[in-house]
C-alpha cells in the first residue's frame, strides 16, 4: 500500500542549533487514521508543527502523495493537498465566524470559496447560526469544530490535529472524535496528537509512542492497548530507569 | 602644553563623560534587551539637576542652594531615578517597544522643559556661571582640566568596576535569563519586572551621574549640549563597541566621539561657509548609517566580537 | 475655546491619519516603527518636490489656495513613500526580522528615522516652506471661530479616507487577511495567507496615508524637516490611546490627542504643548495599557 504521507528521518526544533527531535519516521495511509501519543516534551507537537510548515525541518524528508514537501511554505500547504489545525489558538477570536471561514478558503478562487463554505455550513449547522458572531464567544468545543471545518475548506486528503481535546469536556470530546472517525469515512486521512493515550488508542487505526524526540514503538492500535512498554514509557518518561 | 595637548585633555574628558553614559545604556540594553530611545534626556535631568543644586542663590532663578558639588550631583542622579521610576514603573510590564516610546517621550518633554522653565532652568541661555569643583586649588586651567581629567577617568574606572562586578554577580547571571527566557527567570525566583525596573533605573542613574560630571566640567548647562543627536550618537558608541561589553563601551565612546570631532573639524575647515549646513546633515547620516549597518552587518559590533554577551553572563 | 476646539479637531485629523498607519504596521508587522513619522514629512516634501517641477501652471481650485497641481503631486507623493517604505523594509527590517530579540527591529527603525530626516534636510534645507503663497482668508464661522477653506477640505478629505479605509478592512480579502495577520501570524499563514504579500501592502497603505497626512500638514501648518520627528509622540499616543492594531481607536485617538495639544495652550505656556502627547501616553499606559478599544495586538506582553 502506497503512503499518503510519508516523514524520514526528521529533525526540527524551535532553534536551528536545538533541535527537540531527533530523526523521527512514520507514515500515514489514505483514509486511516493515525495517533501519535507519548509523554510531555516527546516532540508529537513539535513535529506536527514541522510538518506543517511552522517550523523549518533541518534534516529528513516529507512526502505527501510522492511530492516532496518538505519545508513547503506554511501557506502553501493547502495546494499540497494538507491542512493542520493548532492547538488552542485555532480560530481568530476577533473575527466572525464567517469570517474566519473566509480566511481559511483565501487560497480559493472567490466563487469556489463561496460554495464550499456554504458547504460547510450544510455539515456544520452550529457554526451557520453563529455565523456573524465573533469567534471569541465560542465554547472551546465549538471553536474546534469551526477549526476543522475551516481545515477541511480547501479539500484536504490529510488533517493533521494538535490535541484536538485539549480543553474540552469529556462530552464534548467524544463529539469531536465522533466528528473526526466520520471525516475518515468519507476518505480524509487523519493525523493527530493526543495527550489522553486511552482515548487516542481507542479511536484510531494505528499509533505512534514517541519518547524524547524519538520513535519508540508503532503498531495497530489496538494491539498497542495491551502493551505493557506502552504504559511503561508513559510511567518512566522514556521507558528508561532513572 | 600645546595646544593640542590641551585638546586632547578636553577632548576625554568629554568621552570618558559620554563613556559613563554608554556603560548606563549597556547595562539597560546589551545585558537586558531594554530599548532607551531617551538617553539625552537622562542624561540632561542629571546635568540639570546637578546645576539647579549647586548653583549659587540668584534672585530670578529658582534653586540656587549652593550644595557641595558631589552632593549635587548624587541630588541629579536621585531625580534620575525617579524620572526612570516614573516611566519604567509604567511600561515595564508591557510589550517591550512601550519602554521606548516612553523613553523617547520623556527626552522631547525634558527638551521642553529645559527651554520654557526660564526660572528654573534658564531656558534658552541655560545656568552659567556655575561653579567648578576645587577649581580655585589650581592655577592654570590646563591644570585643572588635567585634574579633572582624573576625576573622570576614575569614575567611568570605579562604573566599569562596579558593572564588571554587577553583571558577574548572581543578580547579572538574572539580567540574561530576563532577556532570552521569561520563565527561566520566574523560575529562579525573581519577577522579571523587578529586575527590569532594576537595571533601567541602574542605567539611567549612571546616565546622570554622568550629566553631572559634564556641568562640573564646562561650569554651565544650556538646551544646545542636549540636543536629540546626541542619543543617537551614544547608540552608535554602544553599537560600535559591542552591546554587552562595557570594554568595547568605553573604546567605542572615544573612537566614535573622535570620529565625531574629526568629522567636524573637517568639515569647518574644507567646505565653504554655504555648505556648512550641508555637511552638518552628512556628519549625522554617517551616525545614522553607522547605527544601521552595524546593526545589520555586524550585529556584535565592530570591535565587540570577541566578548560576547553569553560570555559574561553565562 | 471654540477656536481651539476647531483647531484640535483639524490638527487630530492629521494626526489620525498618521496614526492610521503607526497602528497598523504595529499591528500587523508587530514593532514600534520609530520612522513611521518620518513617512509623512517625505511625503509632504516629495509633493512640494513635484510642485516645484511642474509648476504651478493651473490656478487654484477656488476657495482652496492649491489646484490639480496639488493633487496630482500628492498622488506621486503617496506612490514615493510607498516605494521608500518597501525600500526600507527590505533594505533594513527584512534581515533584521529573523533576529532573537525583535527590539532589533525597533532600534532599526530608530536609526533609519534619523537617516531619513536627514536626507530631506539635505535634499529641501532647512527652512520653513510652504505649497503655495497665496494668503487664505478664513472664512467667519460662529463669533470667534475662524476656519480656512483648506482646513474644510482636510476634515473632509480624512473623514473620506476613515470610511473607506474601514470598508476595506471589513469588505476586501486583503482587508480580512491583514485582520488575521493582525491577531496571529501563525494561524493566519496555517490558513493560507501569504504574509509577505500581506506585510508589503500594509507598508502600501499606511505609507500612503502618511504621505496624505504629510501634505495636509504642510497646507494647513507648514513645511519643515523637524514635522516627523514632532509628530512621532502624538502619533505613538493616538495609536496607543486608541488600541494597538485598531484603525478606528487610532482615529479616535488621533483626535483626542489633537485636541488637547490645543486646549492645552489655553491652560499651560504654548511651549510644553509637545509634551501633551506624552503625558496622555503616561496615563494610557498607567490606567488602561490596551487603549480605549482594545486593539487586536493589546498592551500586554505577547
Amino acid at each position: 500500500m502506497s503512503a499518503l504521507l510519508d516523514v524520514q528521518d526528521v529533525v526540527a526544533g524551535y532553534k536551528p542549533d536545538l533541535p527537540i527531535i531527533h530523526g523521527l519516521s512514520l507514515t500515514v495511509a489514505p483514509q486511516e487514521m493515525v495517533t501519535i501519543i507519548g509523554p510531555n516534551g516527546a516532540g508529537k507537537s513539535t513535529l506536527i508543527k514541522a510538518l506543517a510548515g511552522v517550523l523549518t525541518v533541518s534534516s529528513g524528508m516529507v512526502r505527501l502523495e510522492g511530492r516532496d514537501i518538505t519545508n513547503l511554505p506554511t501557506h502553501r500547504m493547502a495546494e499540497a493537498s494538507m491542512a493542520y489545525v493548532p492547538q488552542v489558538a485555532n480560530v481568530f477570536t476577533t473575527l466572525t465566524i464567517n469570517e474566519n471561514l473566509l480566511v481559511g478558503a483565501s487560497s480559493l478562487p472567490k466563487s469556489e470559496a463561496k460554495t464550499r463554505i456554504e458547504r460547510g455550513y450544510e455539515a456544520f449547522p452550529d457554526l451557520k447560526r453563529y455565523r456573524d458572531k465573533k469567534a471569541g464567544v465560542l465554547s472551546g468545543g465549538q471553536r474546534q469544530m469551526l477549526a476543522v471545518a475551516r481545515a477541511l475548506l480547501t479539500g484536504p486528503r490529510l488533517l493533521m490535529l494538535d490535541e484536538p481535546s485539549a480543553g474540552l469536556s469529556p462530552l464534548m470530546v467524544s463529539e469531536v472524535f465522533e466528528r473526526l472517525k466520520a471525516l475518515v469515512e468519507d476518505g480524509v486521512a487523519i493525523l493527530m496528537v493526543e495527550q489522553n493515550a486511552k482515548a487516542a488508542l481507542a479511536i484510531s487505526h494505528r499509533t505512534y509512542v514517541f519518547a524524547e524526540g524519538r520513535n519508540r514503538i508503532d503498531g495497530p492500535s489496538a494491539a498497542l492497548v495491551e502493551d505493557p512498554e506502552v504504559t511503561s514509557i508513559y510511567l518512566g518518561a522514556g521507558g528508561r530507569k532513572r | 602644553m600645546t595646544g593640542f595637548a590641551a585638546y586632547l585633555v578636553f577632548f576625554l574628558i568629554v568621552a570618558l563623560t559620554y563613556s559613563i553614559v554608554v556603560m548606563g545604556l549597556n547595562i539597560q540594553w546589551g545585558y537586558t534587551g531594554l530599548f532607551n530611545a531617551g538617553v539625552v534626556g537622562f542624561f540632561a535631568i542629571g546635568a540639570y539637576g546637578t546645576a539647579i543644586l549647586v548653583g549659587p542663590d540668584r534672585a530670578h532663578l529658582i534653586g540656587g542652594f549652593g550644595l557641595p558639588f558631589p552632593l549635587a550631583v548624587l541630588g541629579g542622579m536621585a531625580l534620575c531615578a525617579l524620572a526612570a521610576l516614573i516611566v519604567g514603573l509604567a511600561t515595564l510590564r508591557l510589550r517591550e517597544e512601550y519602554l521606548a516610546i516612553a523613553t523617547f517621550g520623556i527626552a522631547i518633554s525634558i527638551q521642553l522643559v529645559a527651554l520654557n522653565f526660564e526660572s528654573l532652568t534658564g531656558g534658552a541661555q541655560g545656568l552659567v556661571g556655575l561653579p567648578r569643583p576645587l577649581f580655585g586649588l589650581f592655577d592654570s586651567p590646563a591644570g585643572y582640566n588635567l585634574f579633572y581629567l582624573g576625576v573622570v577617568a576614575v569614575m567611568a574606572g570605579l562604573v566599569y568596576w562596579a558593572l564588571e562586578t554587577a553583571v558577574r554577580s548572581p543578580w547579572g547571571r538574572l539580567l540574561k535569563a530576563v532577556r532570552e527566557d521569561e520563565t527561566a527567570a520566574r523560575s529562579l525566583g525573581r519577577n522579571p519586572a523587578r529586575v527590569r525596573l532594576e537595571v533601567f533605573v541602574l542605567g539611567c542613574v549612571l546616565m546622570g551621574l554622568a550629566g553631572g560630571l559634564y556641568v562640573g566640567f564646562i561650569g554651565y548647562v544650556s538646551p544646545l549640549d542636549f540636543l536629540p543627536i546626541l542619543t543617537f550618537q551614544i547608540w552608535a558608541m554602544l553599537i560600535v563597541g559591542g552591546s554587552g561589553n562595557n570594554r568595547g563601551a568605553i573604546v567605542g565612546a572615544v573612537g566614535v566621539w573622535a570620529l565625531w570631532a574629526m568629522s567636524g573639524l573637517a568639515i569647518s575647515r574644507f567646505l565653504p561657509v554655504a555648505y556648512q549646513s550641508q555637511g552638518g546633515a552628512i556628519q549625522v547620516i554617517l551616525i545614522g548609517l553607522l547605527i544601521v549597518l552595524t546593526l545589520i552587518f555586524r550585529p556584535r559590533g565592530l570591535i565587540g566580537e570577541a566578548e560576547s554577551v553569553s560570555k559574561h553572563a553565562d | 475655546m471654540l477656536q481651539a476646539i476647531a483647531d484640535g479637531i483639524l490638527s487630530g485629523s492629521i494626526i489620525a491619519l498618521g496614526a492610521i498607519g503607526l497602528t497598523l504596521t504595529m499591528g500587523i508587522l508587530r514593532f514600534a516603527n520609530f520612522a513611521h513619522a518620518e513617512l509623512v514629512t517625505w511625503g509632504a516634501y516629495m509633493a512640494l518636490g513635484v510642485l516645484s517641477l511642474t509648476g504651478a501652471f493651473m490656478g487654484p481650485l477656488a476657495p482652496f489656495s492649491f489646484g490639480v497641481p496639488l493633487l496630482m503631486a500628492t498622488l506621486v507623493a503617496m506612490v514615493a513613500t510607498a516605494l521608500l517604505a518597501l525600500a526600507i523594509d527590505w533594505l533594513v527590517y527584512r534581515p533584521l526580522r529573523g533576529r532573537a530579540n525583535h527590539l532589533t527591529l525597533v532600534f532599526g527603525s530608530f536609526g533609519v528615522s534619523l537617516l531619513v530626516r536627514m536626507v530631506i534636510l539635505l535634499l529641501f534645507g532647512g527652512a520653513a516652506q510652504y505649497y503655495s503663497n497665496t494668503l487664505q482668508i478664513a472664512m467667519k464661522v460662529a463669533p470667534g471661530l475662524r476656519i480656512m477653506p483648506d482646513q474644510i477640505f482636510t476634515l473632509g478629505l480624512t473623514a473620506v479616507i476613515v470610511v473607506a479605509l474601514h470598508l476595506f478592512l471589513q469588505k476586501t480579502r486583503l482587508g480580512l487577511s491583514m485582520r488575521a495577520l493582525a491577531e496571529n501570524p501563525e494561524l493566519a499563514r496555517v490558513n493560507g495567507i501569504d504574509t509577505r504579500h500581506v506585510v508589503r501592502w500594509t507598508w502600501i497603505i499606511g505609507a500612503s496615508l502618511a504621505a496624505i497626512a504629510g501634505v495636509l500638514y504642510g497646507l494647513t501648518v507648514q513645511l519643515r524637516p523637524e514635522i516627523g520627528f514632532h509628530l512621532l509622540l502624538p502619533l505613538f499616543a493616538a495609536a496607543i490611546l486608541g488600541g494597538v492594531g485598531n484603525v478606528f481607536g487610532a482615529v479616535i485617538g488621533g483626535l483626542i490627542v489633537g485636541l488637547a495639544e490645543s486646549i492645552s495652550v489655553l491652560f499651560i505656556p504654548a511651549g510644553y504643548k509637545l509634551a501633551v502627547p506624552f503625558m496622555i501616553l503616561l496615563l494610557v499606559l498607567y490606567i488602561r495599557p490596551t487603549g480605549i478599544f482594545a486593539g487586536t495586538v493589546g498592551g500586554g506582553k505577547s
